[in-house]
């Protein structure tokens, strides 16, 4: 994994690439709210946000199999919407021998769907941001410069870090170390110990390397430039979309 | 514990994200008064910290594993604002870059996981150092049971998230003793965890324990020949 891309990033070159990072992190925000806004027995609607996230990943590119395959970041998440219709309250209703309540059911497929469709949503976005980029967005969208800064240092350094950590890992394993109760953890947590240690005085030596570069108190800044207004346009047209099918789905609620 | 979209309806995501938004305001105030941006560095690789250990498994039981959550770690190794601000930033970058939790639920894992976890944790972590008499077992002590307790407050806070806007289903109890049941065993864990990487960090630099800063002995520089050692022109 580079230091400019990460896990969940696509190299392309789509009119999705190229676009303004503020105008793609605001579209994916506001999209995910209008998703999460509308009423779950609005069956239809949900279709209509799929068939969007699926045209705008077909606009980027992304072939359907990279983005199923990232979509299984959410299964986590998923055993809380399979233990509600258990133990939901109310009516029930038997599916394949099984008795569960229905507003359980409704609960659990509300959870999927938006859960479905917001990560789908932050794949396309992140498949086609580069770290960046991402962060040039954020400080466009007049995030803090405190907090886009401390997120530029760690996404510099997270790689160093992890890769640390696995290294301790490995270190531990190849002394015969295989730990299976929590009172046996001493090991792991020295470790961690030791990472903090080890990440702030790389800390340190960062910032006395920074200073000795001429580095003043003031971070540069990311260098971004604002988006076109038809970029604007472009982008926010996507969650207008959504917007629009939101309040169809309020306007014939059952 | 990262809420996915459409577990909680967006207006109680909204409020959560105004209250994420005015607490981290006054966490930027109140590091840019005591740090300044010259400790920005040192902010980014301890988030960077915060991230890597989250990815840490340790053995709980028979052969399985959790990983930490270190919101309390953070508090206590660096100040509970900082350390607010450093989980803040793992979240948002877990929400960006890896999809991990809800866009539209950032504001409520801002609130649960670093403002509740780690201000409600912290001041857990003072009261019970007051309560043990001045020494680093009672700091060590002290932030495993903040941080057990802060892994319950978390899950506190979502069940009140869930009785304001969950998406229904099941009854508020059930939601709740399920969560707080469950969490008081993460809590266990965390806490054990949490008290053990403490212990090995004051063994070797206790100077960078925010939370046992009050045990070093207040030291001054003295430049000047009466520290010359013997012998030495």
């Amino acid at each position: 994994m580079a230091a400019h891309v990460h896990a969940l990033y696509v190299h392309g070159t789509s009119p999705l690439h190229r676009a303004a990072p503020q105008c793609k992190l605001a579209a994916t925000v506001l999209f995910v709210l209008v998703v999460v806004a509308t009423p779950r027995e609005a069956l239809w609607a949900f279709g209509a946000y799929a068939v969007l996230v699926a045209a705008v990943a077909a606009l980027a590119r992304l072939s359907p199999a990279v983005l199923a395959r990232r979509l299984v970041i959410e299964l986590p998440f998923l055993a809380f919407a399979v233990f509600l219709p258990m133990v939901g309250g109310g009516e029930r209703v038997d599916v394949v021998g099984l008795s569960l309540s229905v507003a359980g059911l409704w609960a659990a497929w509300g959870i999927l769907a938006k859960g479905t469709l917001g990560v789908a949503a932050a794949i396309v976005m992140a498949a086609t941001t580069p770290i960046p980029e991402i962060l040039h967005g954020l400080e466009r969208l007049r995030l803090p410069r405190v907090i886009t800064a401390i997120a530029g240092f760690m996404v510099r350094y997270l790689d160093v870090t992890v890769e640390e950590a696995r290294r301790m890992a490995i270190a531990r394993q190849s002394r015969g170390h295989d730990p299976r109760w929590l009172w046996q953890a001493r090991a792991t947590a020295a470790s961690a110990g030791t990472l903090f240690i080890r990440s702030f005085e790389r800390g340190e030596r960062v910032h006395l390397a920074m200073v000795s570069r001429g580095y003043d108190g003031t971070l540069p800044s990311f260098g971004a430039t604002a988006a076109a207004r038809d970029e604007w346009a472009w982008a926010l047209a996507v969650p207008a979309l959504a917007a629009t099918v939101g309040t169809l789905a309020w306007w014939w609620l059952p | 514990m990262h809420i996915p979209d459409g577990f909680i309806d967006a207006p109680t995501s909204l409020a959560a994200g105004a209250v994420a938004v005015t607490g981290l305001a006054v966490c930027v105030h109140k590091t840019a008064d005591s740090l300044e941006e010259r400790d920005i560095p040192l902010a980014g690789l301890t988030a960077a910290f915060v991230f890597a250990v989250q990815m840490l498994n340790f053995p709980v039981a028979s052969g399985t594993s959790g990983h930490l959550l270190g919101g309390v770690l953070a508090a206590v190794l660096v100040g509970p604002y900082l350390g607010t601000l450093c989980v803040s930033v793992v979240l948002l970058v877990q929400a960006l870059l890896f999809a991990d939790g809800g866009l539209s639920a950032l504001g409520l894992n801002v609130v649960n996981m670093a403002l509740v976890t780690s201000f409600g944790g912290y001041a857990l972590f003072l009261l019970v150092r007051r309560l043990l008499p001045r020494t680093r077992a009672s700091v060590v002590v002290a932030s495993g049971v903040a941080a057990g307790l802060g892994v319950v407050l978390a899950s506190l806070a979502f069940t009140v998230e869930y009785a304001l806007g969950g998406a229904g289903g099941a009854s508020v109890s059930t939601v709740a003793s399920a969560m707080v049941g469950v969490h008081v065993l993460i809590g266990i864990g965390e806490g054990t965890i949490t008290a053990l990487v403490v212990s090995a960090v004051l063994a070797t630099r206790p100077d960078l324990v925010h939370g046992a800063a009050h045990l070093l002995p207040h030291r001054r520089l003295v430049v000047g020949p009466r520290v010359a050692p013997e012998g030495v022109a």
